[in-house]
């Protein structure tokens, strides 16, 4: 009698225990979340990816449309090359265009699609071919001291 | 005179070296027996079953009861900072990840180790003390197969269990504490938290952590036991032996981990 509500409890204890898993797999974690949707894999090529790193959103106007799922770097054209997997419900046309974006002013980068006019979709495998590069904070201060010492000696 | 002194303590750093080469001797074979012996333990289960109930349903609510209020003080402190940047909206990452990364595991295992551990060490000691274990030895029931093994696996089952279930409860504290209290969007605490949060990186790197130290307290509390002087104050030595040793190694083990883990990152 003093064993079976014993057992009970335990039950209970490693039932919630394992509950309590489950709401940090799927509540907490993200495995409820998009992987686990049909996507397709799109190729572009960077000259210079920032801080972007694996897993990063994929947005287009905003809207999380996908992941980049891996990050190389191309030896023969010394490019960045990023895949990415979106989702098989957003189609993009062929000419889309695509850019390494900030979210805020020190928040996480993200590849940001912009649609293009073409007929054709974007299919497993395409690579997009208009691309625009992180913007590095070092490069734009050189360049706009280089500017304003350009500056300084024309107009004497 | 003061030579003397000198060669004294010099004696001492000695004689305390080689004892604690000695004891960590003893205590691996004690391990290794624990775990040869460990067939019967699981023929039957209920003897594992009960000690679950001592070591794992008694600590819950001194488990849940932390990890609300961890959750919470996360939540204050969190939005504080965070506020300062303007990025209220991570504070649900920063709850989430600092819980099931580092806190569930090792807060968990602290709490486990002063409410199982010491309880575990002063009953096995006792034991001793009270010549059950050699009365048992008499009878020819084997005391490491009987005692000790289903208290190790009760200890090394229940030890995941518990930090996840103060991961959960924290992770609801800075719910409670952020979205109710202070009025943190709710879909921003939620959706930036599942978007930084991994699956693998993360929860389970959190889960082996935790049975990384149900092992380790576990194993030093019944060794501290079954090692402790069969005297009252060798018991009450022993309990807070256990204590001390398990709470350093557990800070120990999370560096080695967490350097493992999340080096790259």
């Amino acid at each position: 009698m003093e064993r079976s509500t014993l057992d009970v409890w335990v039950g209970l204890f490693v039932c919630a225990g394992i509950g309590a898993l489950l709401v940090l797999a799927l509540k907490v974690g993200n495995m409820s979340g998009f992987s686990a949707a049909d996507t397709y894999r799109v190729k572009a090529q960077f000259d210079n990816i920032g801080g972007l790193k694996v897993r990063a959103p994929v947005k287009s106007a905003g809207v999380v449309v996908g992941r980049v799922s891996d990050i190389q770097f191309n030896n023969s054209q010394f490019r960045a090359e990023v895949t990415m997997s979106v989702d098989k419900h957003y189609q993009f046309p062929k000419d889309t265009s695509a850019s390494i974006l900030t979210s805020g002013l020190l928040g996480e980068q993200y590849v940001g699609l912009d649609a293009g006019g073409d007929e054709a979709m974007l299919k497993d495998g395409d690579s997009i071919t208009l691309t625009q590069s992180a913007v590095v904070l070092e490069k734009m201060i050189s360049q706009f001291l280089y500017n304003k010492a350009a500056e300084g000696n024309t107009s004497k | 005179m003061s030579e003397h002194g000198v060669i004294a303590s010099i004696r001492n750093v000695g004689h305390w070296t080689t004892n604690a080469v000695l004891r960590l001797g003893i205590a691996t074979r004690f391990f290794t027996l624990t775990l040869l012996h460990s067939g019967t333990s699981f023929r039957r289960p209920r003897l594992i079953v009960r000690e679950l109930y001592f070591s794992g349903v008694l600590s819950l609510i001194i488990i849940l009861v932390s990890g609300l209020f961890v959750g919470m003080v996360l939540g204050f402190q969190g939005f504080h900072t965070l506020q300062t940047y303007g990025s209220e909206s991570a504070l649900g990452v920063l709850v989430a990840l600092s819980l099931v990364r580092e806190l569930g595991p090792v807060v968990a295992g602290l709490l486990f180790a002063s409410r199982a551990g010491s309880a575990m060490t002063a009953e096995i000691g006792l034991m001793k003390a009270t010549e059950q274990l050699s009365a048992m030895e008499m009878m020819a029931v084997d005391p490491i197969a009987r005692v000790v093994a289903p208290r190790f696996w009760a200890g090394v089952i229940s030890m995941p269990l518990l930090a996840a279930m103060f991961s959960a409860m924290g992770v609801f504290g800075g719910y409670l504490v952020g979205v109710v209290l202070i009025g943190v969007d709710e879909g921003s605490f939620w959706s930036q938290m599942q978007s930084a949060v991994d699956f693998r990186e993360d929860i389970l790197n959190g889960v082996i952590k935790s049975f990384v130290f149900g092992i380790a307290i576990t194993w030093i509390a019944l060794f501290e036991g079954y090692d402790a002087p069969p005297t009252a104050e060798g018991v009450s030595g022993a309990t807070t032996r256990t204590v001390v040793t398990s709470s350093l190694v557990i800070l120990g083990l999370d560096f080695i981990l967490t350097s493992f883990m999340f080096r790259g990152q």
